[in-house]
């Protein structure tokens, strides 16, 4: 059913609609509303969860663990320094392969204290081994939900899902959103039954001690899930369009890309303020595309290549450093064409929206722009000269 | 009687007091409980992949968060209305007990989750080579907290952990010595009588951490309790309810002459009397020689 919804409530909706066993959150700004809500339904008895509420985000995440390796499907949601604080049981959650699905409500990091929204919480969890979806819009987190639950709990998967959205833009942005019935859902997302669980009938130990001989196996078998998620995304969301009539692809998806001549990679939000200013460009005749990346882990390095190969000129924007080095989206494309025979002549590198700054379509327009000289390395967009002059000598 | 569902082949130190306090505690429990464990000692030897020692579902996270996952299995088991019958088991040494988990720890005692928390005192950080915690009992020579010629040891008493778990207005809280065996067996067994969470403490002698031989770990856990330095006492509803008398108490120093890790005290009269004070404060504090009843 069409309803005109704030994100938040729209993601809570979904939420409830795949059943949940458990739900474990601890409040932090942008996740906040979705917590709520969840909260109100199961105090409504329209979600029949156990919704604890734990003391930290590191517990929440710890609940969600013990939950799903207890055989339940298990939801948590948390934002930047909430993201942080769960790092170490991140790594846990998908190290025991467990299918727990987390929304993160993307935020930028402190110091200094921002909550608004940028990608460095969840990009710099890109080593974690959670499968990591970006939306565009809430249409889309909602949809990527149920595609992260089926995704997480496949038999040849099980690893955990990270949903990330923008803070604020979406998670208290309101549009339209279709939230599906409940029998669709139930027929897309059967209940959850684990392939391992703590049960005292067969008892498994979880979380061995695992020395030299046997580690590197269990790194590399993560490796080679991931690999296997690639070939897997395209399956999942072409059942999803069966079941709900929309189409994604689930990995990365082009804008007026097929003729272009320039291109924008970007992720999440911002994909909406580049297709506007695409539009406007493609009206004066310009050939500019866009490159939306929906999957950056696994990172689709072979569907980026094969999208961008014959692109003269790319901009890769990102909402992220990584500090003394290319920014991290923009060295992963750049990767993808490392001893290829077709690359583009010029893969410029963009950082643009840190800390919640308004990405305005004339910031786009920079960066197109800029685009047509030279090279870019992690050129700062809608910098202030005059903030950058105070200094403690 | 169950059969033992804490197997032998584990790779314990002869003479680890934890090891056979973990028996225990699982063999009254009885197969159908979970065990969710922080890092440590006790996970280190007795999971190494591919051998468990484990006859019942056991689970390790993390160094500090067995509280919150044993929630969530706990909730988990709520939710398939399997959790009547199924014991939930979260335990740690004393450091992620006292120290790192206790955040989780006062999480999980305050949402009133059906679980027993029990740790393992063996009062040091063991597994990474006898560093001091929170539950390092005071004048105690430990890897950061050497005896000097400006020092004796740890600076601090114990932190009061089962009174830190009474004031969260939990049903029962005990503390229990690995030297007294059937005490620990009948004390689990009433906790799991109890709804609600529930907190033990296991005084667990670590010969190697407390440099005494390895066939003495129950006569040293004993000497504990018998000079009061560890006293024995269940807390039921916030009330204490029974203690460990004590007929005549022995002096403090029948029980730090046993161990390496207070001999810099033998000969400096001064500081076995300050370590004396702490147990003359234990037998007033909860009457060890009063005549209340007691087990």
């Amino acid at each position: 059913m069409k309803e005109f919804v704030e994100g938040s409530h729209a993601v809570a909706e979904i939420v409830r609609l795949c059943k949940p066993g458990v739900v474990s959150a601890y409040p932090i700004t942008p996740q906040t509303h979705i917590v709520e809500d969840l909260a109100q339904f199961v105090s409504d008895g329209k979600l029949a969860a156990q919704a604890v509420n734990v003391e930290s985000e590191h517990s929440a995440a710890s609940v969600v663990l013990g939950a799903s390796a207890t055989g339940v499907r298990s939801y948590t949601a948390t934002s930047s320094q909430g993201l942080f604080y769960m790092f170490e049981v991140l790594f846990n959650i998908s190290g025991m392969r467990l299918p727990v699905v987390m929304t993160c409500a993307a935020r930028a990091i402190s110091a200094p204290i921002n909550i608004w929204n940028d990608h460095q919480d969840a990009v710099s969890l890109r080593d974690s081994g959670w499968i990591q979806l970006h939306a565009e819009d809430i249409q889309e987190a909602v949809d990527m939900h149920l595609i992260a639950y089926k995704l997480a709990e496949n038999k040849s998967v099980m690893l955990p899902v990270m949903v990330c959205m923008d803070g604020f833009i979406l998670t208290h942005g309101i549009e339209t959103v279709d939230i599906p019935e409940q029998a669709l859902v139930d027929s897309f997302l059967p209940p959850y039954a684990a392939p391992y669980k703590l049960d005292p009938a067969a008892p498994i130990t979880m979380g061995p001690l695992v020395d030299p001989d046997s580690y590197m196996e269990t790194r590399y078998a993560m490796q080679e899930t991931h690999k296997q998620v690639l070939d897997l995304i395209p399956g999942i969301t072409a059942e999803f369009a069966k079941t709900f009539g929309r189409q994604y692809n689930g990995l990365v998806e082009g804008y007026h890309i097929e003729d272009a001549e320039r291109v924008i990679v970007a992720i999440g939000s911002v994909c909406g303020t580049i297709k506007e200013v695409i539009d406007e460009f493609r009206a004066k005749g310009k050939k500019i595309g866009l490159l939306k990346v929906s999957c950056l882990r696994p990172f689709p390095a072979q569907q980026i290549y094969d999208a961008l190969k014959g692109v003269a000129k790319v901009a890769v924007i990102d909402r992220a450093l990584s500090v003394g080095s290319t920014a991290p989206l923009a060295s992963e494309v750049k990767a993808a064409f490392f001893g290829k025979k077709k690359a583009p002549s010029v893969i410029s590198s963009f950082v643009v929206g840190l800390g919640g700054r308004d990405i305005t379509k004339d910031s786009i327009r920079e960066v197109v722009k800029l685009l047509n000289g030279r090279e870019r390395n992690g050129e700062f967009i809608d910098l202030k000269p005059e903030l950058l002059k105070e200094s403690y000598e | 009687m169950n059969k033992n569902l804490f197997v032998s082949g584990h790779t314990a130190c002869a003479g680890c007091g934890q090891s056979m306090a973990a028996r225990l505690v699982i063999d009254a429990s009885g197969p159908n409980t979970i065990i969710v464990n922080n890092t440590g000692c006790l996970e280190v030897f007795s999971t190494k992949y591919p051998e468990s020692a484990w006859e019942v579902p056991f689970i390790h996270s993390l160094f500090e968060n067995c509280s919150a996952v044993a929630s969530g299995v706990e909730s988990a088991l709520k939710f398939l209305n399997k959790k009547e019958g199924i014991n939930v088991i979260a335990q740690a040494g004393d450091g992620g007990t006292a120290d790192i988990g206790l955040q989780a720890l006062s999480g999980m005692l305050e949402r009133g989750h059906d679980i027993l928390f029990v740790c393992y005192d063996n009062e040091a950080y063991m597994n990474t080579g006898v560093q001091r915690s929170g539950l390092t009992p005071f004048n105690s020579n430990t890897t950061t907290s050497p005896a000097g010629s400006k020092s004796f040891g740890n600076l601090r008493p114990k932190k009061a952990m089962p009174e830190i778990a009474v004031a969260h207005g939990i049903p029962y809280v005990a503390t229990a010595s690995v030297a007294f065996p059937q005490d620990i067996q009948r004390k689990v067994k009433k906790a799991f009588s109890i709804k609600g969470p529930k907190y033990m403490q296991i005084h667990v002698p670590c010969p190697l951490g407390w440099r005494h031989e390895s066939a003495l770990t129950l006569s040293v856990a004993k000497a504990a309790v018998d000079t009061g330095l560890y006293p024995l006492f269940e807390y039921e509803n916030g009330q204490l309810s029974a203690v460990r008398k004590l007929s005549q108490a022995k002096p403090v120093e029948e029980y730090l002459k046993m161990q390496g890790r207070f001999k810099h005290l033998m000969g400096a009269a001064e500081e076995i009397k300050k370590v004396q004070e702490i147990a003359d404060g234990n037998i007033k504090k909860y009457g060890l020689r009063d005549q209340i009843s007691g087990n």
